[in-house]
């Protein structure tokens, strides 16, 4: 703003020192005036005088920095008289006067610069996650004890809404996962295909799509992506009603929130899932199929033959029998972090990224704990 | 309540506003004028639009038909620059405050600041101290998030942000709501004072008698659709039905005595019911 003009002058008068201030001391002006004013020097003890009479505009910001130069040269020992303070603004400086000549204290500068404090953040961290893994485990439990209630009392499961979770996480999910694993089977079959045509063994291609989709990635991808469209879903829900206080009005109206909002949810998607692994499978096995046909000339016929004789009867069980545990781990820390909400908007989002990472974290983990009871099997 | 000058172009000029959503008509060739240094009062029935017009005027809602003009420029005709050096003249106090929460309050001050002029931190810091200050917050509320403060501190730190500016026009939407009527007169009374010292003209949706009584230099009661603008005074013997009941009813009349008896404003709004 070139146009506003904002000066002052230093004077010493045979009285004592004189800034005059002039023009428009605003906003917009402040910047370059804080700067002028930190570097006015007046020995301490002298009488300052502050003439203002050519002041034309003045706003908070101004009067502020008037009033912070009368603060800081009166402690600094010197007598301060405030001249031609024109009437209009009189009332603002009260304000401003009464709204507390604090200077704010600097920003006090995180400790963790140094050793001490870089263990005590690991140390704080530690608690932190010890403190977590007890309270998902504690919610863990009640959500145990809320099921046995409702599988006691049938009647008590609200059928409404656990369709509609049903419809929501697994319904609707079926084109975008019914898609993602068509491309997965068609990339499985094209890289598959390259790397054993080296050998001649193309036609092992269909044993390695077989087995791949089957007992590992028609699931968990179905997993993941429920875990990014369901659980993130599951967090925001249960999150945004803690924020309106809808869980405590439900509470207040004697509904418990656990039955009500977590058993639907837990239900349904621990039903839908195995659904959407089974549609995953079946999309994944006709890309893989198609692309073999395409770039190998691998027929259908054929296709299917050498399915049947690459798959033990086990295989699509083993695929399918994890879905209802992913499902699980999906809904419960979902459903975890909405209750985690406290307060703002903000942690909404925050937990809900949280509630993604953590699902897709635990559902790998588990799937890698699936592989070695597996193999202590024998499957 | 002297400062208005009744001769000088209105700040505000609403003419022939239409506001539609879907088949439903809220406002039907609406007027107004604000005049330069008033307090002007909306009220209404609830759903009778009052916050579809302070929403409109500010230029959140694009009107269905009509003219806004603000310091005698065209709203819905102004360029993205225009609308930035507006929106530096006035400040809106949104219902519950519209904190930002992932700020802390001296942060949510600082936010207008920063955005429109380039100052050093530390004179920042000071500045936004001193609008904690004026709105009667206490002094370690700047660095409390918004979700640590109680619905009242909430609407006073909102009003500091909202005053970051220095604004010339300052819109409340029901400034008072939720809050205990002890609270409320001193919202009422931070209003008067800081338009006596900033010179500010106040465009105040509000539910609250006591608050129309207490600082509004104008009402504007938003009845079919139509505003109807006069001073307390004239509104009282105004005999549209609406209005009346809204007058006269028992808090409304309550609201009445509780003015004319009051010695001090703190001690009527404590009698008056809320």
């Amino acid at each position: 703003m070139a146009t506003v003009a904002a000066t002052l002058v230093e004077k010493e008068e045979p009285g004592g020192f004189v800034l005059a201030a002039a023009g428009e001391w605003l906003v917009a002006t402040a910047a370059e005036l804080d700067r002028r004013l930190r570097a006015v020097q007046v020995p301490s003890g002298k009488r300052v005088t502050l003439d203002l009479a050519e002041i034309d505009r003045l706003d908070t910001a101004g009067a502020w920095l008037l009033l912070r130069t009368e603060h800081d040269l009166t402690t600094r020992g010197n007598a301060v008289e405030i001249r031609n303070l024109r009437s209009n603004f009189v009332p603002l400086f009260e304000q401003v006067r009464t709204g507390g000549m604090v200077v704010p204290a600097p920003h006090p500068r995180p400790a963790h610069h140094t050793l001490a404090g870089f263990l005590a953040k690991i140390g704080e961290i530690s608690l932190g996650l010890v403190a977590r893994v007890y309270s998902l485990l504690s919610f863990f439990g009640v959500i145990c004890i809320t099921t046995a209630r409702v599988l006691r009392r049938p009647r008590r499961l609200r059928i409404t809404a656990l369709v509609a979770q049903m419809e929501q996480a697994g319904v609707n999910a079926v084109p975008i996962v019914g898609l993602l694993s068509f491309l997965i089977g068609v990339v499985l079959a094209y890289q598959g295909a390259d790397q054993l045509r080296r050998f001649g063994a193309e036609i092992y291609t269909v044993n390695l799509l077989g087995v791949g989709i089957l007992r590992e990635l028609g699931v968990l991808m179905a997993a993941i992506i429920i875990a990014g469209r369901s659980g993130s879903a599951f967090t925001a829900q249960i999150g945004t009603m803690r924020v309106n206080e809808e869980i405590d009005a439900l509470r207040t109206i004697g509904l418990d929130p656990v039955e009500v909002l977590v058993i639907p949810r837990l239900f349904g998607l621990m039903l839908t899932l195995p659904m959407l692994t089974l549609c995953a499978n079946l999309l994944g096995i006709l890309g893989g199929a198609l692309m073999a046909w395409a770039t190998l000339g691998i027929t259908p016929p054929q296709f299917t033959r050498q399915l049947q004789s690459a798959l033990y009867p086990w295989t699509f069980w083993i695929g399918l029998v994890k879905a209802p545990f992913f499902a699980f781990i999906i809904a419960l820390i979902g459903c975890y972090e909405g209750f985690q909400v406290s307060g703002s908007a903000e942690s909404v989002g925050r937990l809900t990224t949280l509630a993604v990472v953590e699902a897709i974290f635990f559902v790998i983990v588990a799937d890698a704990a699936f592989s070695i009871v597996f193999s202590v099997l024998g499957i | 309540m002297s400062a208005v000058d009744q001769t000088e172009e209105p700040v505000i000029r609403v003419r022939g506003l239409v506001n539609r959503f879907g088949a439903e008509t809220v406002h039907d060739g609406l007027d107004l004028d604000v005049r330069r240094g008033e307090v002007l009062g909306i009220v209404g029935g609830s759903g009778s639009g009052k916050s579809v017009l302070l929403r409109t005027i500010v230029g959140l809602n694009r009107p269905f038909e009509g003219k806004i003009e603000v310091f005698g420029h065209d709203v819905l005709a102004m360029s993205d620059r225009q609308m930035r050096q507006l929106e530096k003249r006035w400040g809106v106090l949104f219902q519950d405050g519209a904190l930002f929460s992932s700020l802390t309050v001296a942060q949510n001050i600082e936010v207008p600041i920063k955005e429109h002029f380039s100052i050093p931190l530390s004179l920042m810091d000071e500045i936004s101290a001193v609008k904690v200050g004026m709105v009667g917050l206490p002094e370690d509320a700047g660095e409390k998030y918004p979700s640590q403060l109680s619905g009242g501190m909430r609407k006073r730190a909102g009003l500091a942000r909202a005053l970051a500016l220095d604004p010339e026009i300052v819109f409340l939407d029901e400034p008072t709501a939720g809050l205990d009527p002890i609270a409320a007169g001193a919202f009422d009374e931070l209003i008067r004072d800081l338009k006596a010292s900033l010179g500010l003209t106040v465009f105040m949706v509000t539910h609250d008698l006591d608050s129309l009584f207490a600082i509004c230099d104008r009402v504007a009661v938003l009845v079919d659709k139509k505003l109807r603008v006069g001073t307390l005074e004239q509104l009282l013997k105004d005999n549209h039905p609406w209005i009346y009941s809204y007058f006269h009813g028992p808090r409304g009349r309550a609201a009445q005595h509780s003015e004319a008896d009051a010695v001090s404003k703190q001690g009527a709004r404590s009698a008056a019911p809320v």
